[in-house]
């Protein structure tokens, strides 16, 4: 964690723990699913752009043996977006996101629905909306998961001479 | 006399005009699109991220389909277009041993925790032609089993590191690691950097070096520690938020060797290690990776180093397909200039000196 961290930043563990977890979530989420809760939200919510969405790059790096010091893989591409949100009680709420990929409606969406989740009063909206996407990316990674298991190598022993 | 000559301008754009319409193949056969690039040919969407050096399928896939198949083609279309974006930053180090696992195996360690997982392979195959493939058969259902693998599976390194049997990699401090495409390679070069040039390098100039040191070019007795393939998190840390979170997650392969090493004066007799890492799945890059980062240890591990592939200048000065393709395909752009100075050079030679047949 950041010595400094940002003035939007919610104070204390949990509330960056929970943020860390929703924005991971839409992250990671397909765009058309993005889509799909975006076109569930009435009325969508009136926001602005702090900083519109950007597609660069963000060297992704690893760790020389696997846990040793970092070094440079290669990069990734990477779409940033920034919103404030109007009208809520809790003041002017500012949503980030960082997204893979270039798609500019996910960063922009996935940032406004940042800022709904730390609105306690629009949160209820879409938070049952974004545990379905988790679940839905949990299941797909456990579907991988037996995938892969059903390809574990069982070894037995032949017997092999008199004794 | 110098003259310069210009032209050539419709003799070029009918030459593109040609390769799009012979890029394109018989109109009546259905065109390829990026989706089925990206399913069908995933591996080769995956060379082409690893040494175009960027993570994303769609953009490789059109690299592919743009450079009509040909990978070093289009891993060239993939390092142009990383110069027209911005670099937003690097991420957190990736956490290979939290990898969600596809395929975990290794050629030393029969029973290791979590077992051998052969995942999707080509190992195995007896590598004759499907013609039921040629004829579209649709494939079989993939297995599941009843329960999931486990959610972390120690690495080999860990198991064998608890013993203090191999070599541990300082993690290191908080510096941020060189990076080739900021600063040109200076020589010796850090392991980070020799990583990050052997990670973009090209696979089949990786391949013969790695053959070359395991057939007496070199002194590498290995063993494939542990090879996993798999799903791991990008995490990044926004200015905006300061605290880490995840953009992202990207299949990447990893290769851990493990060599013998008869110890020296200040390090007892232990395994040593070489290590390969590259996006999607790439076992046969990641593998021939980690034999040349081990190579290139030599220096650093007081053995002698007279071969190719421990000579750190030759491996990654040579490594990289677009700077070597361009070097080499350069001599297809006119030289007449330099032919006829050449040319004439020749001739005065010949005037200046009698005849050889005649004066002997």
């Amino acid at each position: 964690m950041s010595e400094n961290p940002a003035p939007d930043t919610p104070t204390g563990e949990a509330p960056t723990e929970d943020r860390r977890r929703w924005m991971g979530v839409l992250a990671k989420a397909a765009p058309e699913e993005i889509a799909a809760v975006w076109s569930g939200l009435s009325p969508v919510p009136a926001y602005d752009l702090l900083r519109r969405p950007e597609t660069g790059l963000v060297m992704v790096r690893g760790r020389i043996g696997g846990d040793g010091a970092p070094f440079n893989l290669g990069e990734m591409t990477v779409t940033r977006c920034s919103i404030r949100l109007a009208g809520s009680l809790a003041g002017d709420l500012v949503g980030h996101a960082w997204v893979a990929g270039r798609r500019h409606d996910h960063a922009e969406r996935a940032a406004v629905l940042d800022a709904l989740m730390q609105d306690p009063a629009r949160r209820p909206a879409v938070e049952p909306a974004i545990a379905r996407m988790a679940s839905r990316q949990a299941a797909h990674r456990a579907e991988d998961a037996r995938k892969a298991a059903a390809t574990r190598v069982d070894f037995f022993t032949m017997v092999r001479g008199e004794n | 006399m110098y003259v310069a000559v210009k032209g050539g301008e419709t003799a070029i754009d009918n030459a593109h005009r040609l390769m799009a319409e012979e890029r394109r193949g018989d109109p009546a056969v259905p065109e390829l699109g990026l989706d089925q690039i990206m399913e069908q040919l995933g591996l080769a969407v995956d060379r082409v991220m690893t040494e175009g050096s960027i993570h994303d399928r769609e953009l490789a896939a059109l690299a592919i389909k743009q450079a009509q198949g040909d990978l070093v083609e289009a891993i060239f279309l993939l390092r142009a277009y990383r110069t027209t974006l911005p670099r937003f930053g690097g991420s957190e180090p990736i956490d290979t041993a939290a990898m969600a696992i596809r395929r975990r195996i290794s050629a030393a360690f029969k029973d290791l925790p979590g077992g051998q997982v052969l995942g999707p392979t080509y190992d195995y195959t007896h590598r004759l032609l499907d013609f039921a493939l040629a004829a579209g058969a649709e494939p079989e259902a993939a297995v599941r089993a009843g329960h999931p693998l486990a959610e972390r599976m120690p690495r080999v390194a860990d198991v064998l590191g608890q013993e203090g049997l191999i070599e541990r990699n300082p993690p290191g401090n908080d510096e941020p690691p060189g990076d080739l495409t900021r600063q040109p390679l200076s020589l010796p070069a850090g392991r980070d950097l020799r990583l990050q040039n052997l990670a973009r390098g090209d696979e089949g100039f990786l391949l013969a070096l790695a053959y070359s040191s395991q057939r007496g070019y070199g002194n590498t007795h290995p063993f494939a520690g542990e090879i996993r393939l798999g799903a791991v998190a990008v995490e990044f840390v926004p200015e905006e938020l300061g605290f880490p979170i995840e953009i992202g997650e990207i299949t990447v392969t990893e290769c851990q060797m493990v060599n013998q090493f008869k110890g020296s004066k200040e390090v007892p007799a232990q395994f040593t290690r070489g290590y390969g890492l590259s996006f999607g799945q790439s076992e046969r890059k990641a593998m021939a990776m980690a034999l040349v980062d081990r190579s290139l240890r030599a220096g650093e591990l007081g053995e002698e180093a007279a071969n190719p592939s421990q000579d750190e200048e030759f491996v990654l000065a040579h490594s990289d397909n677009v700077e070597a393709s361009g070097f080499v395909q350069h001599l297809k752009l006119p030289h007449y200039v330099d032919f006829q100075s050449e040319l004439e050079l020749i001739r005065r030679l010949r005037a200046a000196t009698p005849d050889r047949e005649t004066a002997e």
